[in-house]
């Protein structure tokens, strides 16, 4: 269990217990927060689930696979920082997650 | 107008196997799709990229998927109408009355929805003020590319269109290319292309930058690129294209007057019919408990939802469960017997 805050591109923060396993995306999407599409269902096939990671965690989290950034070429303002929340699976070691979201995903 | 039985919105995988499906019971059907080839996310999103959880099938690419279906259901003779987007549906008596964009309309007793995640629709660049130039000097597709000759244009994106359209402008126009990061995705091939225009002063190529300002006046004049680390760059050009790749968007769909939740439609497990008579939704688009997006279910919804097409185009008639292998009927359509 990791607890993850995610910021709307308003301002509006949202923290949630995300359970080990799941992804930030699902954390995100089984706790209606909105700002997250997911349309592909975190397949990696389309880029509707883009976030902000903050700097200081950038680094700290597992680095991009293959074809993330593909995807991310796709994003709506995609940045230095950008992620594909479907591809940050959850562990103890992500308590503290700070992600901000897009203005939109589409 | 086309009166038919069901109209198929979406010639994706699970649109196809569902006019498979109508076939087999005897039902007549029309397809349409927005994009300008068939298979939906198959042919457009991975195309070469291998499924492997396609029952009885070990190992297939979204094309050849696509190609088998076709054929699956060639001997039906069911028309596909692409290019055009169902834009409007209204009820007519106990038919829907459905207009596409090019203005084919159809009368149908159903109408099964398999639209994916939505239509595909280029992703456009995220400054407001290129909408003011588009279709004029910004431009997310290529229709006549002589219109750019002795010009400035400047292409972004990483992708093979991107990189495809600035190897063939730059053969009669002067062409920037810029891209976010340093990778492209497009082909090796075409990036080592790419590098060798560059050295050849034939391309000028901006990586790890982005689009941050748009200026002119009627006529688009310049623009303002910004690096990863800040700086900016003043760029005089005649157009600007941007190749993105593809988002998907819901579109008309959610003026139909269906109940939608999160982009997806909710439907019966029995016969995928939604809150609407006579509307079906299957595949990814369709939402009920359990709901998973795989081509397989796909499959299971279309032959399901074939079967309450049935009731509303045939009220009269029984429907009998029958097998191919032994129906003379379903041999006949199948045009396996005399």
């Amino acid at each position: 269990m990791a607890k993850v805050t995610y910021i709307e591109n308003n301002g509006k923060s949202h923290t949630i217990n995300v359970e080990n396993g799941l992804t930030v995306m699902e954390g995100a999407v089984q706790n209606n927060i909105p700002g997250i599409d997911a349309d592909c269902g975190g397949s990696m096939a389309c880029a509707t689930c883009h976030v902000y990671v903050k700097e200081d965690w950038f680094n700290k989290i597992p680095s991009k696979q293959e074809g993330e950034d593909d995807m991310l070429d796709q994003a709506y303002e995609p940045k230095k920082n950008s992620r594909l929340s479907c591809q940050l699976i959850v562990s103890e070691e992500l308590e503290g997650l700070i992600v901000n979201l897009p203005e939109k995903q589409i | 107008m086309i009166k038919t039985d069901v109209v198929i919105v979406g010639a994706g995988p699970t649109g196809l196997f569902c006019a498979h499906q109508l076939g087999i019971i005897g039902l007549k059907c029309e397809i349409v799709d927005n994009l300008d080839k068939i298979g939906g996310q198959c042919i457009e999103l991975y195309p070469e990229k291998p499924i492997y959880d396609i029952p009885a099938i070990p190992e297939c690419t979204g094309e050849e998927l696509t190609n088998n279906l076709l054929k699956q259901i060639e001997v039906f003779k069911f028309k596909i109408h692409l290019n055009q987007r169902v834009e409007k549906i209204s009820k007519e008596g106990s038919n829907w009355k459905l207009t596409t964009s090019t203005q084919q309309d159809f009368l149908s007793s159903n109408i099964v929805i398999a639209g994916g995640v939505g239509s595909f629709e280029p992703r456009k660049f995220s400054i407001k003020e290129c909408e003011k130039y588009e279709n004029n000097s910004v431009f997310y597709s290529i229709k006549d590319k002589s219109i750019f000759n002795s010009k400035t244009v400047a292409i972004f994106g990483g992708g093979d269109s991107a990189l495809d359209w600035a190897i063939e402008l730059s053969k009669n126009s002067k062409v920037i290319l810029v891209h976010r990061r340093d990778e492209f995705r497009g082909a090796s091939s075409s990036v080592d292309k790419i590098k060798q225009l560059e050295k050849e002063n034939k391309i000028e190529l901006f990586t790890k930058y982005q689009l941050s300002k748009i200026s002119g006046d009627n006529n688009l004049e310049g623009i303002e690129i910004k690096h990863d680390d800040g700086k900016v760059k003043s760029l005089k050009i005649n157009y600007l294209l941007g190749f993105f790749g593809l988002i998907m968007q819901l579109g008309p769909i959610l003026d139909w007057g269906l109940n939608v939740d999160k982009k997806t439609i909710p439907v019966n497990t029995e016969s995928f019919e939604t809150n609407q008579k006579g509307i079906f939704a299957i595949g990814d688009i369709c939402s009920y408990p359990g709901k998973l997006k795989l081509i397989l279910s796909g499959f299971h919804e279309g032959a399901l939802a074939a079967r309450g097409c049935f009731k509303n185009a045939k009220p009269d008639e029984k429907l009998r469960f029958e097998f191919t292998t032994t129906s003379k009927s379903i041999l006949k359509r199948l045009g396996k017997s005399n």
